[in-house]
Formats: structure tokens, C-alpha cells, sequence
């Protein structure tokens, strides 16, 4: 099963809502509680990601019998140095995102913690994909 | 024991915004927190967040957290979006008058435990 999203930059009015859908399809799916947070906890932090740095992404969410993969491709400024960016307390999050309760340099290190693989690369000045794999356990 | 999320409402003179739902359900923990990036490092059951911010993402962040009740605190204004998300994601949603501190220690005073 694939699904796919698209995130607009700047929008904070929305962030979250790929993030929901695939929560309530998981859960109709009767993936694990425990499994269902850690896939939609590292995926909702990298779409505030999005939200808050990139012009614009998009989500797709793959589910399969043996693992999740979720791939978020944006256009933005990337990541200089993405070692840096994983530092717990690195944040380059702007006032207006602070505000909103985030910023403070824990999202990545949180993403890393909620997934099993996590892969990020990314372009300067082109934009950023990440890639969050978890996988089904039994 | 948890204390039902309708008589924390009583106790702290709180306004319920999501009439009707899961009143009864029990609260057994407590966060307090103005950092939504702080929230989603937790794990919860049977926990209400406090919280001094009052925007969308807060419920955004208890939904995701699995949080199922949210104090907003100080009588900040919750907007419309926020009380129909709330209630899209069956969260029970409270704003009383008093600080983040007070409703700390009411509840703390009431037996709810913390996370940490």
C-alpha cells in the first residue's frame, strides 16, 4: 500500500495532517501502538521540518508485510552539515517556529530514536530527502 | 488511581471546550511543558499535557504523543481549528485561568504523578 502527500512550506495550519492520516491507517490496520508512535512520531518531526524550512515536499508512505518506509522529498535550502544537524541542540529554526513550541534543535535526533534506519541526504540550496524505515517485528 | 478528567475540570475551575467527550476517562500522569519538541521525546498513558502554548501543533503533538488530554493554561485564547481538531482526534481539551505552575501543583496535590 502507497500514500502520498504533499506539504506546503510555511503552512503550520496543516502540519501534522500526513502525519494523522497515516496514524489512523496504521491503526485501522492493527500495526502495534508502540510501532504506530515511533513511525508517526519521526514522521510528523520531519514534516514540521518541512513545514518550517522548504518551500515545499512530499510524503510517501510505504507499507509493506515486513517493514514501513516513509520517503520525504523537499525543495529547500538542504542541510549544510548534516553530522551538525543531528547534534541534540543544533537548531537554525527561525522565531516563528520557536513560537510554535519546536526549534530547538531535538527533531532529528528524535527522528533517529523513532526509526529503525534513517536515512537523510541532502543538496544545498536544492533540498533535502529523508527516509524513516521501521520495521514489523513477529 | 487516575482521577477522572471531569473532576480535574472541577478542581481546577477549568473550562471543558470538548463538551461530551470521554469525560470520564482517567488522567494518572501529568507533563507540563511549553516545548512541543520536548513533549514528543515522551511516552505516555494516562497522561494530560499543561501547557502556556496555544496553537494547532499542540494538538498535533498530544495527538502524535498519544496524549488524550491537554490543559491549555493562563486563559489563553484557543481558537476554533484548535477545539475541532481536539475533537477529530477524540482529544479532551481544557483551559482554566490559572498559570502552569498553579495547575502543576493542584494536580500534583491531587495525587497525579509525573512522567519524569
Amino acid at each position: 500500500m502507497l500514500m502520498q502527500f504533499h506539504i506546503d512550506g510555511g503552512d503550520f495550519v496543516n502540519a501534522g495532517k500526513a502525519s494523522s492520516s497515516i496514524k489512523r491507517v496504521l491503526k485501522q490496520l492493527n500495526v502495534a501502538p508502540e510501532l504506530v508512535k515511533r513511525v508517526v512520531i519521526a514522521l510528523y518531526e520531519t514534516e514540521v521540518n518541512v513545514v518550517a524550512h522548504a518551500e515545499e515536499g512530499v510524503i510517501e508512505a510505504l507499507l509493506e508485510v515486513e517493514q514501513i518506509t516513509i520517503t520525504v522529498r523537499d525543495k529547500g535550502p538542504g542541510i549544510e552539515d548534516i553530522q551538525k544537524a543531528m547534534e541534540p541542540g543544533y537548531s537554525t529554526a527561525s522565531s516563528k517556529v520557536r513560537e510554535m513550541g519546536f526549534g530547538a534543535g531535538m527533531g532529528l535526533p528524535n527522528m533517529k530514536k523513532n526509526s529503525d534506519d534513517l536515512h537523510i541526504e541532502s543538496e544545498p540550496g536544492q533540498g533535502t530527502t529523508v527516509k524513516i524505515i521501521n520495521r514489523l517485528k513477529g | 488511581m487516575g482521577l477522572p478528567i471531569k473532576n480535574i475540570a472541577e478542581i481546577l475551575g477549568a473550562k471543558v471546550l470538548t463538551p461530551c467527550l470521554h469525560a470520564s476517562r482517567e488522567v494518572i500522569h501529568a507533563f507540563s511543558s511549553d516545548l512541543m519538541s520536548d513533549v514528543l521525546t515522551g511516552n505516555y498513558v494516562n497522561t494530560v499535557l499543561l501547557t502556556g502554548l496555544s496553537n494547532l501543533q499542540v494538538i498535533r503533538t498530544a495527538e502524535m504523543s498519544d496524549i488524550r488530554e491537554v490543559i491549555i493554561t493562563r486563559g489563553k485564547d484557543v481558537s476554533r481549528e484548535m477545539i475541532d481538531l481536539a475533537i477529530e482526534s477524540e482529544i479532551v481539551l481544557l483551559s482554566s485561568q490559572y498559570s502552569l505552575f498553579r495547575v502543576s501543583g493542584i494536580l500534583y496535590e491531587h495525587g497525579i504523578k509525573p512522567v519524569y
